[in-house]
């Protein structure tokens, strides 16, 4: 692969928004249809916590990008092919063990990339990256206590865990490419101890499905954002 | 400009709106005045996805207006991240009396692991176990008690 261009501040607030939003999305697919009451509320509550957190990148990314568009705009006035997100975050939810290793991936990963943006020069990304940081925390915890207890539970639960695990593999290539290739090693230590602890190994190496990043999604987009968008694309600008 | 403790005592009753036994200044949304021009009124949000925060705004806009001061602005900043360690002493026993257990002060983090029990505010047992590490808001997690029985919702600690 040749050098990427630098990452301009407007695509990387896009970017960490947009995998916010989504995966907030998603999460909320769970209202209602839980296992449990408990969980039904930790998935809401973990989908609060990113729908927050992509409310304040999209606040700034519109602020960037100075065309006049704030968060609503872009959330719910993009196309497909302008979203940002990876792939990980709009894959369908799957059964629950398959949620968990989700949360569990991007979680993980988040984590670390909020750490990073920590230091960042933009002291507004470095904000939202501080605050956001200690709520992704609860979301590692939460997430790897159910692998492990999936993992290390049933045959049957283990058998779905280690099927989300496989099945969400080929897609983590892609929270790692660019600038964001130096986090893999922390990355793969962190996961790799928690899979251990459920008897689970990382999967040997696939070919890595990607495109997100440069607005090139998986089949799965189109149709979340047909829900999402439906409100504002019928009634445009319409407010509670 | 007005003078900071005029503002501040426009807003310092205003209670949260998702537990009205406490006020905004008790639980450290409220951070800062800054008096200049415009005077602001520095707020920080607990949670980046609390859905209160609006209802927070509101709340505080009446209250500066019906103490005629329409011309204060308020401001939400981030940075630095609000942290439990901000919920003022009586802003904790308020809690308590309310039935929420209080998060433990950064001292008493320092001294214990992250997973010390919570105090039954029903009974006062330290007998207590976690059901689930998120609760009615996003701020709190649920617990129960080993000898009253009772559920009771605790404040995270972050």
């Amino acid at each position: 692969m040749g050098p990427s261009p630098a990452l301009s501040p407007l695509d990387l607030a896009l970017r960490l928004g947009d995998d916010a939003l989504i995966l907030s999305h998603r999460l909320c697919e769970w209202s209602g249809h839980a296992p449990t009451l408990e969980i039904d509320l930790a998935l809401s509550n973990i989908g609060l916590d990113l729908l927050g957190q992509a409310q304040f990148f999209l606040q700034h990314a519109g602020g960037l990008e100075g065309a006049g568009r704030d968060e609503d705009a872009l959330a719910y006035r993009r196309e497909e092919h302008e979203f940002r997100n990876c792939l990980l975050v709009e894959q369908p939810n799957g059964d629950f063990a398959r949620t968990m290793v989700r949360q569990f991936f991007f979680s993980s990963w988040q984590a670390l990339r909020f750490e990073a943006l920590a230091d960042s020069a933009d002291a507004e990304m470095a904000a939202i990256a501080a605050k956001a940081g200690k709520e992704v925390a609860y979301h590692v915890r939460f997430s790897a206590e159910w692998v492990v207890r999936l993992g290390d539970g049933t045959a049957e639960s283990r058998r779905r865990v280690a099927d989300g695990v496989n099945w969400l593999w080929r897609f983590v290539d892609e929270l790692f490419t660019g600038e964001d290739s130096g986090l893999r090693p922390g990355w793969e230590a962190a996961a790799g101890a928690t899979l251990a602890q459920a008897g689970l190994e990382l999967p040997a190496p696939v070919r890595g499905v990607t495109g997100g990043r440069e607005g090139r999604h998986s089949e799965h987009l189109g149709h979340l954002l047909a829900e999402m968008q439906y409100l504002q694309r019928t009634h445009p600008g319409a407010q509670w | 400009m007005v003078a900071a403790e005029r503002i501040l005592a426009a807003v310092a009753g205003v209670p949260d709106p998702e537990i009205p036994a406490i006020t905004l200044a008790d639980l450290g949304i409220i951070r800062e005045i800054r008096t200049g021009t415009p005077d602001e009124l520095v707020i920080t949000p607990t949670y980046s996805g609390c859905p209160a925060s609006a209802a927070i705004q509101v709340s505080l806009r009446q209250a500066l207006d019906e103490a005629g001061l329409g011309a204060v602005r308020i401001k939400v900043e981030l940075s630095p991240a609000w942290t439990t360690d901000w919920i003022s002493a009586a802003g904790r026993e308020k809690l308590l009396a309310y039935g929420i257990a209080p998060p433990e002060t950064a001292q008493e983090r320092l001294a214990r692991r992250d997973a010390a029990p919570a105090v039954c505010p029903q009974c006062g047992s330290l007998k207590t176990a976690e059901i689930s590490r998120f609760g009615s808001t996003p701020c709190k997690a649920l617990w129960r008690c080993m000898d009253c029985a009772e559920p009771f919702d605790r404040f995270k600690c972050i």
